[in-house]
């Protein structure tokens, strides 16, 4: 039996990811449609993996240029991404004083 | 540390990733969700790390290049995630996507220059043409998410004077002429690119694509911007996706697939929420029929009155439904709109907000914002939820939002005709705070405020909204 080609089974997980994805962001509350925005801003910098391998393997200029890019900008999006959306979900924390009377 | 060890840690990571996102289900769990998050990308980084030493041996000036970009972009990344303000973060997402698709756009030019240090495995010396296939998707799609959102940046900011950073869209003859054949010149070329492997295909074939994403972005005006907004944040998650296919890597295929059918979720809420087709926004250029009934409104009586009069008005009800909108956001005025909800629910007034699903410039834009002025979520509402309990208010008061209350959208024949909407036109009283009469983005006229329960008070919403304050003590 001849092999599987590594691209059919890329497209079986990309198929079956879209899947999972469709399902678990119908889940999401609206109320934390911005933090969605930002939390997949972060995930998606995962091609940062990518970028590293293409800093740290490269041995031409070009490619070292261009993975060191490529790592800078991918890492605004993996702290920034995950900060601000950490940010932003502890302003949604039920507050535990719920009234507080006098004006400030 | 074998490959395969390797590409268990990436699924773990993966894993990580999708619980990040169900988390996002409720409030509670959200936060949990994002350390998941964290500890994936953890997962991911270190596990690369690891790989690197291996295949470069102990020398490590690789990793050199690794942690010099790092610390670079994470201390950039830190610094605006500290000090952003919650009314700029449509801003700081568009800038995100132009991040993802720049550094896409970077690592497929590595890939075609150096494609074994990335893994790719040559046959007879060059890329297998799957590979080149992907790399050519996932260089289009990343140059097209960067240009279109820095376009989609520099008119959420709208403070660049340069003609395409304004919120006014820009429609000229032939413009989706002009977009179809520059797409399939681009095609073309990563057809010349598919079977060559040569460098002029595929860098006419990015500078395609830079130039696509800017013409694609520049007809859309200022207020479908959360449709755009959702749509570059799927897009960049089809340029990880594209990426991760061609690195034969499937962390970052199931990644940016998760990524990619979120986004395009949300456009769908949004085009939904604005009646408009999905298929005529991922072609771009919708939002041009406006301006056609700009000017039509004509000078009517309206009833308007002070903060005084609002303060009685608010003061002397049993239930209060706040409609805040993108006036809201401008003013920033959600920590003073908090103060005055706190003061009618000392004097034991109901008091609860409602949310269109496209207020603000981008999905949950000001649920956010009342999340940040500590407004309990549990009186924050959907559409969908409170809709029904118009009827049953007493004051409706409406804070910068215009068409998402405009009974027009239930009239057959109107621009609007069927968007879904708030009924704030069924409570007893109804208050609306604008800056002046002008007609909101799809330039048609709201009936709202000529109803004779309808109050104006004209002025910027957080210095009207302080009298207020004042007037309730």
């Amino acid at each position: 039996m001849e092999l599987i080609d590594s691209t059919i089974i890329n497209l079986i997980i990309f198929v079956l990811a879209i899947y999972v994805g469709y399902h678990v962001v119908w889940n999401v509350t609206p109320a934390l449609h911005t933090p969605l925005m930002s939390v997949t801003n972060a995930i998606s910098a995962i091609v940062i993996v990518g970028a590293m391998l293409a800093a740290a393997m490269t041995e031409t200029l070009l490619g070292q240029v261009m993975g060191v890019a490529a790592v800078a900008l991918a890492s605004v999006n993996v702290v920034g991404g995950f900060l601000v959306t950490k940010r932003m979900l502890e302003m949604f924390k039920k507050k535990p004083k719920k009234s507080h009377e006098g004006a400030t | 540390m074998s490959m395969n060890i390797v590409v268990l840690f990436y699924l773990l990571a993966s894993v990580c990733f999708i619980q990040a996102l169900k988390g996002l289900s409720h409030p509670n769990t959200s936060r949990l969700g994002n350390a998941f998050g964290m500890v994936g990308m953890a997962i991911a980084v270190v596990t690369t790390i690891a790989l690197i030493v291996k295949l470069s041996g102990t020398s490590g000036s690789g990793l050199v290049n690794v942690f010099g970009g790092m610390v670079v972009g994470g201390g950039l990344g830190a610094f605006m995630a500290k000090r952003v303000e919650m009314t700029k973060m449509p801003e700081l997402v568009a800038f995100m996507h132009s991040m993802i698709g720049m550094s896409a756009v970077f690592i497929a030019v590595a890939a075609v220059a150096e494609p074994t240090a990335l893994g790719i495995q040559l046959v007879n010396g060059l890329i297998p043409v799957g590979n080149r296939f992907e790399l050519f998707v996932g260089t289009f799609v990343g140059a097209i998410t960067f240009s279109g959102s820095v376009i989609a940046f520099g008119k959420l900011s709208g403070s660049y004077k340069l003609r395409i950073f304004q919120g006014a869209p820009i429609v000229f003859k032939g413009q989706h002429l002009i977009n179809l054949a520059l797409a399939l010149l681009m095609v073309a070329c990563g057809v010349w690119f598919f079977f060559t492997q040569a460098w002029l295909p595929f860098i006419i074939m990015m500078a395609i694509a830079f130039v696509l994403g800017v013409l694609i972005i520049i007809p859309i005006g200022g207020a479908d911007m959360p449709v755009v907004v959702s749509m570059l944040n799927s897009y960049s998650g089809w340029a990880a996706a594209g990426i991760g296919f061609s690195l034969n890597n499937s962390m970052l295929i199931i990644a940016g697939s998760l990524v990619g059918s979120s986004g395009a979720i949300l456009s769908y809420i949004m085009c939904k929420a604005m009646n408009r087709s999905f298929f005529s926004v991922i072609l771009g250029g919708f939002g041009a029929e406006e301006g056609v009934q700009a000017g039509a409104a004509e000078a009517r009586p309206v009833k308007s009155g002070s903060a005084d009069d609002v303060a009685f008005l608010l003061g002397n009800s049993d239930s209060v439904v706040i409609v805040p909108g993108y006036g809201l956001a401008v003013a920033r005025a959600q920590h003073t709109v908090k103060e005055m909800a706190e003061k009618l629910i000392a004097k034991g007034i109901q008091v609860r907000y409602a949310i269109h699903p496209v207020a603000g410039r981008m999905p949950g834009h000001m649920n956010v914002l009342l999340a940040e002025a500590e407004v309990d979520y549990e009186q924050v509402f959907e559409m969908d939820d409170i809709n029904s309990d118009f009827g049953q208010t007493d004051v409706v008061f409406v804070l910068g939002a215009n068409d998402v209350v405009n009974p027009a959208a239930r009239t057959p024949g109107s621009a609007i005709y069927g968007m879904p909407i708030l009924e704030a036109h069924k409570a007893r009283n109804v208050i609306v705070n604008k800056r002046s009469m002008a007609a909101g983005y799809a330039g048609l006229d709201n009936e709202l405020f000529y109803m004779d329960k309808t109050m104006m008070v004209f002025g910027d919403a957080k210095k009207v909204v302080e009298d207020i304050v004042k007037a309730l003590d």
